[in-house]
């Protein structure tokens, strides 16, 4: 408790306050307008990292992850455009809603579900992540290795609908984290002492995030615009609190835990969330129409799934979404070694960072409540302007990593690569996650290894590393049993591919 | 014989749209209201939804005019609004014109000014 007061004072000086507020307001941002997420804009903000303290850093990141989730509900509801993937499921009922004249209501029930799922998961964080980190503590490197391969799988076939798509991505990810010479033996450096330090994380982030989606967006430029609802105000009436108050709870109940999973992402809580509301209400003749339900707990999921991310981030160093893999980078950009030791070592930081993200929180239902027509008007940002600027930070950012020119063209040629994933539909997740934890797979891999003196048995003498591994065989049987037991018709496969490519 | 009016779903085009109703009518000539946009942000709130279009063309016939409507997506809105002009050889221009700061002028074309000092026929420059 001590510990979290001075977090709350650490969290709440001048300058950090700054950062926390430039970060949900940046974060909102680029939660509304489609095609920039959290993950592009933190990528962008990396270099930031080289000239401010981690506290401030790492507190304006997690407002921009919260600001994000807060952002992508505005679009879906308004334009039927989801601003990020976790928003997907809003979009059903909420811009549904805003056709028959609820948009207020609709915006409302996301502002404050988001809100109260937002700090129920945080005070989840506050209890849980102490505990799990003394627990984690005595964890071993065959642990770490085997954990690191679950949430490798765990990426690549329970989220995204092609098992084939995702393991060409995270293959891609786990090569380029080979370049270099960290082993001591050149890998994949093609000769050229300027790979020998490898591909910066930086780099790649950016290019995939920023550059390939700018090039993305240039190759589909002019297109018919988007009729937007207009909307005043957000405000709930007495009916829509009694009916939005449940499906919060609920949804926060989904997305915390599968936020904290390994296979995290907001997609599958949100989805559960509105099958769960839909089977629940007492209303289902409006399911479909535009129900309340539908909003309120897809948002609370999403956000809540937020805050489980920073659970396995904080205490074992495993990031499970894009966004918060970035913001590992980050914490290592510092020298900070995130994992078991970062509550010991830097309890300091980590109870700063849990501290502010109630503070972003509540931030965010203040700037959003009032502001959210305000917001809208972003959209009518004309993209050439909006995507120069975003490019010129691109190359800004990569360049600063190590001063020479050699990472622009490293950028260029990602960035390409980042627009043959969209235009085939290959998820960027497992390549980021690839290209972060793969070193440090490889390292726990070879630390286990040096222990046991070269013994590969040692890789299942620890009981978690045996569960972990039982997991990852379940996850895989299920998985080719599902593929076994019902083909995929031919016909969904095209809407499924078309909407992969307009992600 | 026609009057080109370059119609936007604000009240600038409504004013312009107005007065070209007015004049068509007077005269007993085709309308074309163009109403275009270049596509290049999500939102575009000087363009006209599918039903609003449709909506302002229907009342137009119901009066008992003549009218051709052009809605599109194009590279240059100015450009788009000279050559229906050219392409329906017409004797008048309508456009809506708006007072612009000077940081708006700095930033922003303005489709009304390329309008008027591009056109080869005779415009008519509306305020609301």
């Amino acid at each position: 408790m001590d510990l979290l007061l001075e977090g709350f004072q650490q969290a709440l000086t001048p300058t950090n306050l700054l950062f926390a507020c430039l970060g949900v307001i940046l974060g909102t941002a680029v939660g509304v307008l489609p095609g920039i997420g959290p993950a592009m804009a933190l990528a962008l903000l990396l270099p930031v990292t080289y000239s401010v303290g981690p506290d401030s850093a790492i507190i304006m990141f997690a407002g921009v992850y919260y600001g994000g989730m807060y952002g992508g509900s505005t679009t879906s509801i308004l334009l039927n455009t989801p601003g990020e993937s976790s928003s997907v499921v809003t979009a059903l009922e909420g811009n549904k809603m805003a056709k028959r004249g609820r948009a207020a209501q609709a915006l409302a029930t996301a502002a404050i579900g988001s809100f109260i799922a937002g700090t129920i998961g945080t005070v989840l964080l506050w209890v849980l992540t102490p505990r799990v980190s003394d627990l984690v503590v005595k964890l071993g490197a065959p642990s770490y290795f085997a954990l690191m391969l679950l949430s490798f799988i765990a990426v690549t076939t329970v989220l995204g609908s092609s098992r084939l798509r995702g393991f060409i991505a995270l293959f891609l990810g786990l090569a380029i984290g080979l370049v270099g010479t960290q082993t001591g033996q050149a890998r994949l450096t093609f000769g050229d002492a300027k790979l020998a330090d490898g591909i910066d994380v930086v780099v790649v982030a950016v290019a995939i995030f920023a550059v390939g989606e700018a090039l993305w967006v240039a190759a589909h430029l002019r297109r018919k615009p988007l009729e937007i609802i207009p909307v005043g105000q957000p405000w709930m009436g007495k009916q829509d609190w009694k009916r939005s108050w449940k499906p919060w709870l609920r949804g926060t109940a989904y997305g915390f835990p599968f936020g904290a999973l390994p296979a995290g992402g907001a997609e599958m809580p949100t989805f559960l969330s509105y099958v769960t509301e839909k089977r629940l209400t007492n209303h289902p003749e409006e399911f479909g129409k535009g129900a309340i339900e539908g909003v309120a707990g897809p948002e609370a999921a999403n956000n809540a799934s937020a805050a489980g991310t920073m659970l396995p981030l904080l205490t074992l160093g495993l990031p499970t979404t894009a966004t918060a893999a970035i913001m590992l980078s980050a914490l290592t950009s510092y020298g900070i070694q995130p994992g078991p030791l970062l509550m010991e070592n830097e309890s300091d930081l980590v109870w700063a960072l849990l501290a502010s993200l109630l503070i972003a929180n509540t931030l965010l239902l203040v700037i959003n409540l009032p502001l959210a027509p305000l917001w809208a008007k972003l959209l009518r940002i004309p993209r050439p302007q909006l995507y120069a600027g975003i490019l010129f930070f691109a190359c800004l950012g990569a360049y600063t990593v190590n001063f020479q020119a050699f990472d622009l063209a490293l950028l260029l040629l990602f960035g390409v690569l980042g627009f043959a994933m969209r235009r085939f539909g290959i998820p960027v997740l497992p390549l980021i996650v690839g290209v972060i934890l793969g070193p440090k797979m490889e390292g726990q891999l070879t630390e286990a290894l040096a222990i046991s003196g070269g013994d590969v048995s040692t890789l299942w003498s620890e009981p978690v590393a045996v569960v972990v591994y039982s997991v990852i065989g379940l996850l895989l049987t299920a998985v080719a049993v599902n593929g076994l037991r019902r083909p995929a018709p031919a016909a969904p496969v095209t809407t499924e591919e078309k909407e992969l490519v307009e992600r | 014989m026609s009057i080109v009016v370059a119609y936007s779903a604000d009240t600038y085009g409504r004013a312009a749209l107005d007065h070209a109703v007015r004049l068509a009518r007077k005269d007993d000539v085709r309308l074309v209201v163009v109403n275009a946009t270049r596509g290049d942000s999500l939102v575009d709130p000087r363009y006209a939804g599918d039903a609003d279009i449709a909506a302002v063309q229907a009342d137009l016939e119901a009066d008992g005019l003549e009218v051709a409507v052009r809605h599109d997506v194009v590279p240059d809105v100015a450009d788009a609004v000279l050559a229906a002009a050219q392409e329906e050889a017409a004797d008048l221009i309508v456009v809506g014109i708006r007072h612009r700061s000077p940081v708006g002028k700095l930033l922003l074309g303005s489709v009304a000014q390329r309008v008027i000092l591009d056109a080869t026929c005779p415009v008519l420059a509306v305020k609301p």
